[in-house]
């Protein structure tokens, strides 16, 4: 299809070019003048790179689960969002009777496992059980109903934990040692952001080995291959459904509290932003390829962070971080007419007849 | 003891999955809520019927489920399963006295217990009335599995219509009041804030009734029917669209103004929903911006008629035709990125432009032409001959017109060449375009027809409210306008009716029970894909198409040999 | 008799492979065409190539006048080539019917505004294509099935309904993709009878990929033998037949001719 397109010069095709091409422009144009004001200091620079790597790693992590998915069922998990809220907004509770009893304090790292353990085992069963209650029956179905069905999950996933734990913002307690700042290369950087993104780094490092190195990891891959194939050479393809599904989850239940570490709150609607900005991650990586999900985060979390000063205040655009999101939704229609393979490249994308 | 347990195994399955359905029911505050109306005034609750009828229903399941070839054996499983799903709501209520859950579950309050046990929470007792309830929800899952089919159907429809009588008595109730001689019918069904005893029997009797004759005479009537020659069928349609014209023209008259409001929502969704459905249902394109759309329609609207930004001064019916081209123009702009995308990606990039759209309405960039979240005041009413629509009632009208506009055009389009190949694009693409199908053009003709209702539904609206803030435009109505396409029924007219009916209008009637719209969709979603994902009405030719197995039984076996 | 179809040294690569290699093949009028080869030897290949879902990376197609490299499939069935699929790919939601007035979409004018607006030339239109649509039905043995989804249909009458969707848009050149495959021998006849028929009586060129030897012996009147895309053997049956190079790439190369 894309081949044929791409081989007659249509009109639509020029339509798009002019698109592509306004918005480099507006993109070149408005970096330049940014930087010809000098506005910004090289400090702000760097406080805007180094908030963007935090808040796109979490972005990373939560994209690997997208794209795990993607890979073995082809289909986009919208829910995954929510699954990604539930951990930390039940965490909370645990973090907040540790904060009251002085635990949190006292043994800061002990009660940091803590949270994570709750977190991740809530957001592992949810996405568990949301494979086997939702997706599963659903397998084989055309392409449209579970893509609605994972919709609905989504809004009754959000209104289940708003009903449970309520509508109400809660603010995450402060974990003392993560509060202040160090000086790294000479660079001052807030702490909880560095553990974010070591934390981050780690558990991604921690993901694709176990899915390059272990039997279970060659086993997913190979369901994410074909289906038929690896049932035929003995892999149970409900079983490695499920446990990418376990490995997304816990991902995201971690990405949750790195999430909830850095905004220090946590609501039942955190999900919905985040998932789709991970969606787009997933997409600008190249879906259904790991590296490439971890990639695209990292970018995405990049370009939100330094994208409204770079090229929107240049232009005049009056208070451009209420834009932010525009960039990220505008990087993902961009990425998805233009390249929908992703940056990586790795043509997952739907094949044709 | 494998074969005691085997015996009540699916029972037990059934019941534990039931009871953490009636657990979500009771700690998302469903049961207290609902608690505070009525299905029979000072005799059952709206919450406790939940309950019941959620028991009865697993019970009923696992009967059904039980591949025992006794009646006895499934009978023994749907009690089974019903004590099992109650035992899980005792079993919340013993916790709850012993620890404090509402440190976390907010709804875990001790008016839940209180809710649960009928008011015993702090004795024994309430566990041993819970579990007596699950009992009598088993034994009548058990008799009703038993009692021949017709019998059945009768009681539970029969049943089902006292639940629906006292659910919709702020619907029934002011069109029995409107007239005075029906207004002794109102008083002798409904007191307080549920229906009388006497009234909910009267409900049952009748209803069984008719159902019993309808049993009998039924087939009667049908065979008759099939019997009148084609003019005479013709004119028993004609005769019922009259009728059903008639009670259209002079609802809003007799609904009164509440539901006169209620009735325009609804009417504002079926026309959102006929504009989607062209695109989803019969185009096939999966379009979660639709919203960007009617936004877009109504702030066209609002910037032409609005004396407040000043730039133009035009009145209504000036502003409308601007509204839908400009509308139509959006639909082409933003279908063309998105001409080469098929299914899940669509769907994404879509979802894209519509916030994109809403946050750039949202911003202070555009605060100065598009008024930033303050949104847009005083847009122009429409008035006809001096006669200006601002009550619902009269909004109601112009509503209805702009529905039998967007059907008529709907039904039009789908038995034309264009909506042939709309149909042909969803089923398969390439093959549509081998058979001369101009994909750019169809799609973009679909994109813009869908735009076009969208803008004339945007402009409606924002005539309907006076006003415009970016806030109305947010994902949700995309996501509402798809799932009353898919419960009704994709691709389906009548289908769009009584999925904006059922998921715009009950909500609208229940608004104190607005907090569970959200997750009583998507429940609702996730069941209807899982259980009937060809819609409540659907489409005639759709009945099936849904139904993978059977697609797939008929799949031909091609031989691959050489 | 003329070449109604014509390409010259048509290549066609997917990556490193070449699926139809430098490929000349003349088709005359008026004539049934058959394409044989072993699996993957380019055959659907050669047929995605002329109807648009390929575009060769070297070499031409003639159709008459007209050069067909580069043209979107749906410009080439208004030109009057039609085809059917190995695998059947019927609109299988829509009535039987309607796949035929969808195959007939060339041929009808009315857009939006004719359909919204009930024009007479519009309605007149579709009381043609109509009437086009069963007589089609009665042609191929479906009368009073118009009604019915595509999916709901047997096999071999999906086959049929397959072909008059691409009659309905009136092809000078019909291209079969195995169009007996998964057939039992009475109905495979059938089906031969039906495909001379539509030559004899319509006067359509036929391009036919076939496995069954049988088959196209019988109703062929030029065969060309593709394998590794390239064109190994080009003739009547007789020629084929007796051919040593096509008979190595069918048995040399342990090819499942057996079965045939």
């Amino acid at each position: 299809m894309f081949q044929r397109w791409k081989d007659s010069i249509t009109p639509t095709d020029i339509v798009m070019w002019m698109i592509g091409g306004s918005m480099l422009l507006m993109i070149v144009w408005g970096s330049v003048a940014t930087l010809v004001e000098g506005k910004y200091t090289g400090r702000h620079w760097v406080d805007f790179v180094i908030f963007g790597l935090a808040q796109g790693s979490i972005y990373a992590l939560i994209a690997t689960g997208y794209t795990m998915v993607y890979g073995v069922l082809r289909m986009i998990n919208f829910a995954h969002g929510e699954v990604f809220m539930s951990g930390p907004f039940t965490a909370y509770y645990a973090a907040a009777a540790m904060y009251r009893t002085d635990f949190l304090d006292n043994h800061p790292f002990m009660a940091l496992m803590v949270i994570f353990l709750v977190a991740m085992s809530v957001s592992t069963t949810i996405a568990f059980f949301l494979e086997k209650v939702a997706y599963r029956p659903l397998r084989g179905a055309p392409r449209l109903i579970p893509l609605i069905t994972a919709i609905g999950a989504s809004f009754f996933l959000q209104y289940l934990f708003r009903g449970l734990y309520g509508s109400g913002v809660q603010a995450y307690p402060v974990i003392k040692v993560l509060e202040g700042q160090w000086m790294i290369f000479g660079i001052r950087i807030l702490k909880f952001q560095v553990v974010v993104i070591l934390a981050a780094i780690l558990l991604m490092v921690g993901l694709y080995s176990f899915i390059m190195l272990t039997r279970v990891g060659k086993a997913i891959r190979a369901v994410s291959e074909d289906k038929e194939a690896s049932a035929l050479m003995g892999i149970n393809v409900d079983g490695m459904i499920s446990t990418t599904f376990v490995i997304g989850g816990m991902a995201a239940g971690a990405a949750g509290v790195l999430y909830a570490l850095m905004f220090k709150q946590v609501h039942f609607f955190m999900g919905f932003i985040p998932g789709i900005k991970a969606f787009t991650a997933a997409v600008l990586g190249g879906i259904g390829n790991i590296p490439g999900a971890m990639l695209g985060g990292i970018f995405l979390g990049l370009i939100e962070s330094v994208g409204p000063s770079l090229f929107l205040d240049g232009l005049g655009i009056p208070a451009p971080y209420q834009l932010k999101d525009a960039i990220a939704f505008t990087m993902l229609v961009l990425v998805l007419i233009f390249r929908p393979t992703g940056i990586m490249g790795e043509r997952l994308a739907v094949k044709k007849a | 003891m494998t074969h005691a347990r085997s015996i009540w195994n699916n029972g037990v399955k059934t019941g534990i999955i039931g009871g953490v359905a009636v657990l979500i029911i009771s700690l998302v505050g469903m049961v207290v809520s609902f608690n505070r109306r009525d299905i029979i005034f000072e005799f059952i609750a709206m919450g406790h019927t939940l309950l019941l009828m959620t028991g009865i229903l697993i019970g009923y399941t696992a009967a059904k489920k039980t591949t025992a070839t006794t009646t006895m054996v499934k009978c023994f499983n749907a009690v089974v399963a019903s004590l099992v799903t109650f035992s899980f709501l005792a079993l919340l209520v013993i916790i709850g006295n012993a620890v404090n859950l509402r440190a976390i579950l907010v709804n875990a309050s001790p008016m839940l217990y209180k809710a649960l046990t009928l008011g015993h929470h702090d004795s024994a007792a309430g566990i041993f009335i819970i579990l007596g309830i699950g009992l009598l929800c088993g034994i009548c899952a058990a008799v009703l599995y038993s009692v021949p089919t017709a019998v059945r159907r009768i009681t539970i429809t029969a049943l089902c219509s006292v639940v629906i009588a006292g659910v919709l008595q702020d619907l029934l109730r002011p069109v029995l009041l409107a007239w005075g001689p029906m207004s002794v019918i109102s008083d002798f069904l409904f007191a307080g804030n549920g229906l009388t005893a006497a009234g909910a029997l009267t409900v049952i009797l009748v209803i069984a009734g008719i159902m019993t004759v309808w049993n009998f005479k039924g087939d009667d009537v049908k065979e008759n029917y099939q019997h009148f020659s084609g003019g005479t069928q013709r004119g028993i349609k004609i005769g019922a669209f009259v009728l059903l014209a008639c009670v259209l023209l002079i609802l809003p008259q007799i609904v009164g103004l509440f539901l006169s409001e209620v009735l325009t929502i609804v009417g504002l969704y079926v026309l959102l929903g006929l504009g989607l459905n062209i695109v989803v249902g019969y185009a096939g394109l999966l379009d979660l911006g639709y919203v960007a759309f009617f936004a877009i329609g109504s702030y066209v609207t609002a910037i032409l008629t609005s004396p407040e930004l000043g730039f133009f001064a035009l009145n209504f019916w000036q502003a409308l035709p601007f509204a839908v081209l400009v509308g139509i123009c959006f639909g082409v702009l933003l279908g063309i990125p998105v001409l080469k995308m098929r299914g899940d990606y669509l769907a994404i990039a879509t979802l894209g432009f519509g916030e994109i759209i809403r946050i750039l309405v949202l911003s202070d960039a555009l605060r100065p032409w598009l008024g930033g979240a303050q949104g847009i005041n005083k847009i122009g009413k429409p008035s006809l001959m001096g006669y200006e629509f601002s009550q619902p009632q009269e909004i109601y009208y112009f509503i209805l017109a702009g529905c039998l506009l967007v059907v008529f055009i709907s039904m039009r389009l789908k038995d034309s060449r264009l909506g042939r190949a709309w149909m042909a694009m969803r089923e398969d693409e390439d093959v549509a375009q081998a058979m001369g199908i101009n994909l750019v053009a169809t799609k973009l003709l679909a994109f813009a027809s869908g735009a076009g209702f969208s803008a004339l539904s945007g402009a409606i609206f924002s005539a309907k409210i006076g006003s415009v803030y970016p806030h109305s435009f947010s994902v949700f109505i995309s996501i509402n306008i798809i799932c009353l396409i898919i419960v009704g029924g994709m691709g389906s007219i009548p289908g769009v009716i009584v999925g904006a009916a059922a998921l715009v209008g009950l909500p609208e009637l229940l608004r104190e029970f607005a907090d569970y719209r959200m997750f009583v969709y998507g429940a609702a979603l996730v069941a209807m894909m899982l259980l009937r994902p060809e819609g409540l009405w659907p489409d005639v030719r759709h009945k099936m198409e849904l139904h993978k197995d059977e697609s797939v039984a008929e799949e031909p076996q091609v031989s691959t040999a050489t | 008799m003329s070449a109604i179809l014509v390409t010259n040294k048509m290549t066609k690569r997917f990556g490193g492979l070449v699926a139809v290699d430098s490929l000349d093949i003349s088709i005359e009028e008026n004539s049934i065409h058959s394409v044989i080869g072993p699996n993957g030897a380019g055959k659907t290949t050669l047929f995605n190539c002329i109807t648009g879902f390929y575009k060769p990376e070297e070499g031409a197609i003639q159709f008459g006048q007209n050069s067909l490299v580069g043209k979107l499939p749906d410009r080439i069935v208004k030109l009057g080539i039609a085809r059917t699929y190995q695998n059947i790919r019927l609109f299988p939601n829509l009535t039987a019917k309607e796949n035929i007035l969808v195959g007939g979409h060339s041929h009808l004018k009315s857009g939006l505004f004719g359909a919204v607006l009930g024009l007479p030339r519009t309605r007149r239109e579709e009381k043609e294509a109509s009437d086009g649509a069963l007589k089609l039905l009665d042609f191929i043995n479906l009368t009073g099935k118009g009604e019915f989804l595509a999916k709901n249909f047997p096999y071999g009458e999906q086959r049929r309904l397959e072909i008059a969707r691409a009659l309905a848009s009136r092809p000078k050149i019909l291209l079969l993709d195995e169009p007996t495959a998964g057939m039992n021998p009475s109905e495979t006849q059938a089906m031969c009878d039906f495909i001379e028929h539509l030559r004899d009586e319509l006067g359509i060129t036929i391009i036919l990929i076939e496995h069954q030897m049988r088959v196209v012996m019988g109703i062929s009147e030029t065969i060309t033998v593709l394998d590794y895309g390239k064109k190994i053997a080009e003739g009547n049956p007789d020629e084929i037949k007796s051919n040593a190079t096509v008979i190595e790439a069918y048995l040399g190369k342990g090819s499942a001719a057996e079965a045939h």
